[in-house]
């Protein structure tokens, strides 16, 4: 008994030191201050350097916190409680969050960096005349492969994967949009197709693939591919320029049917109590030199026109992460298609995983 | 009166407890497995449940969790039995314990790196001459892990008994002329059976709905109940369909602590 008391204090106090020791340091770089904002990002994905400049020229504090996926992201926004300032969910997130009331329009009197966005990228229809969203980075979905592996073979599109020589070779990513729609491209159908028959058509394709598929993982496909656990895997160009630079053997193409385009958006969460604050970040991270330094850092590819200049020439003209108009073309951003025709999607992907060899 | 008042009083939290917690969730499951959807009231998750995939995954998830319970039983009764047997026992007990006071997704990543195609397994292979094998994303390594993950709660309960068991017993039954099998079959088995109950009760229940290592370990190439139930509640948000499978998963697991129950025995 005497001992289980112990136990109990011991832990109670030392709680109590690090809280001490918590608050004291946060006083101490001047947190306590009513001029902070709060910005709700993914992990590792902003140059930390240019957090201490934003906080250099205007004299906000930045308390930068993460998540790592956006159903995590929008639940802690809708349920309030934390002040998030802004908030940088993927496209289909913000067309959720748009139809929930969950963001604040911005004012583009105060984003006069707007203008270096690249007219491509804007306006698209999960938020039409980007009223709450502005572009950080984007990117595409495709195939992350091992070209030494493969004796030299190259991956040009889809329908390569169904190639007999390469059973248990394949990993794909555990998303349903994105298996479903590696499918219907590679029928020539669109990602956002909602045709019944067209997708049964897809997943009898995909069925056809369970051989060559060694697994479908989720985030771990980062560190199988590095591994080289399998030659070839279905992943974000993110995910993919992340493999490739841990592991230089690995190579990265967009099919030429064509695939999906993603973008991470900022946007003001209802949450945010220093408005002011949030565009001039926004504004901020738009400016071209700051873009091209976060680019150079996180290595996804930028919306920012004007930001290309100052980036070196092997990276803009890298045609796997900034592919020619004609391929982006053929791009599709994903739809929101409602639950009903997603809850279709899920029904046929877990029929896929289903499907034994 | 008084002190009857007081015994009321006492049991205030403990009824809340069950209420807030157990009673209300499940009320809560039962609730939302009428809903489509798109939020009207009606059987369509129960129809749809009763389909070939559903059915399917059902079966799946039932057989591996009885794999999983038979080959995890297997080791830890004659595990727990020589124990019992040794010197010092409890820090034996202790060390076949402490694995389970680390987190299950720490233990599944080092197994990711364990059995990957250049992991200490493959290099074992290897080194003996088998060659290079494909462990991970296979059956056999998500039976492995299961077991490895449920060994520490079949042994405890089974240690348990046997600990318990009279060696005065076992001691008639040699100077009766049983010999060892016998003394086992008719003895200490029928003496322990309320441990391997409850030893299996802990690892077949946890095993029907394992859901992380089926994509962690088994890549998905096993699909059970656990892994549905998560995918309609955290991407389709389809919450019906989710608890009308969690409604079977509870009636499953219902039925086995009654079948697995170790109160009611007659003397």
């Amino acid at each position: 008994m005497k001992n289980l008391v112990r136990f109990f204090l011991v832990i109670a106090v030392s709680s109590a030191l690090i809280l001490i020791a918590i608050s004291s340091l946060n006083s101490s770089q001047g947190y306590s201050g009513g001029n902070t904002l709060t910005v709700y990002n993914w992990g590792d994905y902003i140059d930390p350097a240019l957090i201490k400049k934003f906080e250099k020229e205007t004299g906000i504090k930045v308390i930068y916190e993460t998540f790592d996926s956006n159903e995590a992201m929008m639940t802690k926004i809708q349920q309030g409680g934390t002040t998030y300032d802004v908030a940088v969910p993927s496209e289909y997130t913000i067309d959720k969050m748009r139809h929930e009331n969950l963001l604040i329009p911005l004012d583009y009197t105060k984003l006069p960096n707007l203008k270096n966005i690249d007219k491509r990228f804007m306006d698209l229809p999960f938020d039409p005349d980007n009223q709450y969203s502005v572009p950080y980075f984007w990117g595409t979905v495709g195939i992350v492969y091992n070209p030494s592996k493969l004796n030299g073979k190259k991956i040009t599109s889809w329908n390569d994967l169904w190639a007999p020589d390469l059973k248990n070779e394949i990993l794909l990513i555990d998303g349903a949009r994105e298996v479903m729609g590696m499918g219907l491209n590679s029928l020539g159908y669109s990602l956002n197709d909602t045709n019944k028959e067209h997708l049964l058509e897809a997943k009898n394709k995909l069925d056809t693939l369970t051989p060559n598929v060694k697994a479908i993982v989720g985030d771990e496909i980062k560190m199988l591919m590095a591994n080289e656990e399998a030659s070839i895997g279905l992943v974000w160009s993110g995910d993919a320029s992340e493999i490739m630079s841990e592991n230089e053997h690995l190579d990265y193409v967009v099919p030429k049917e064509g695939s999906n385009l993603w973008f991470d958006n900022m946007v003001i969460p209802k949450t945010a109590k220093n408005i002011d604050g949030a565009q001039k970040f926004i504004n901020f991270m738009l400016d071209p030199k700051v873009a091209a330094q976060n680019t150079e850092y996180v290595g996804y590819s930028t919306p920012n026109k004007a930001a290309l200049k100052f980036l070196p020439k092997d990276v803009v003209n890298d045609k796997r992460f900034y592919p020619s108009p004609e391929l982006t073309k053929k791009l599709e951003v994903y739809e929101n298609l409602g639950k009903k025709n997603l809850a279709y999607y899920n029904e046929l992907f877990l029929q896929f995983k289903m499907h034994r060899k | 009166m008084d002190r009857k008042l007081t015994g009321n009083l006492f049991k205030i939290p403990y009824y809340l407890w069950i209420i807030l917690f157990v009673v209300g969730p499940i009320l809560l499951v039962l609730y939302y497995s009428f809903f489509d959807i798109e939020g009207h009231f009606s059987l369509t998750n129960y129809q749809k449940f009763f389909t070939p995939v559903y059915l399917k995954m059902t079966f799946s998830s039932f057989w591996y969790a009885f794999l999983i319970t038979a080959i995890t039983l297997l080791i830890s009764y004659p595990v727990a039995y020589l124990l019992t047997k040794t010197k010092h026992k409890q820090l034996w007990l202790l060390l076949i314990i402490v694995p389970s006071w680390i987190n299950l997704l720490l233990k599944a990543y080092a197994f990711l790196g364990i059995f990957g195609t250049y992991g200490a397994a493959n290099s074992f292979l290897k080194i003996i001459g088998i060659g290079q094998k494909q462990i991970l994303f296979t059956d056999f390594s998500f039976v492995f892990v299961s077991v490895y993950i449920f060994i520490p709660f079949m042994i405890l309960p089974i240690f348990n008994a046997l600990d318990e068991l009279n060696p005065a017993l076992i001691d008639a039954a040699n100077d009766l002329g049983a010999s060892k099998w016998t003394t086992f079959r008719r003895v200490i088995f029928p003496l322990t059976i309320d441990g391997v109950k409850s030893g299996c009760q802990v690892t077949f229940i946890p095993a029907l709905s394992l859901f992380m290592l089926t994509r962690l370990i088994a890549g998905n190439r096993v699909i059970t109940l656990g892994t549905a139930i998560e995918q309609h509640f955290l991407v389709t948000q389809d919450w019906g369909m989710g608890s009308t499978i969690a409604v079977f998963l509870i009636i499953a697991m219902f039925l086995i602590m009654v079948m697995t129950n170790t109160r009611k025995r007659g003397v």
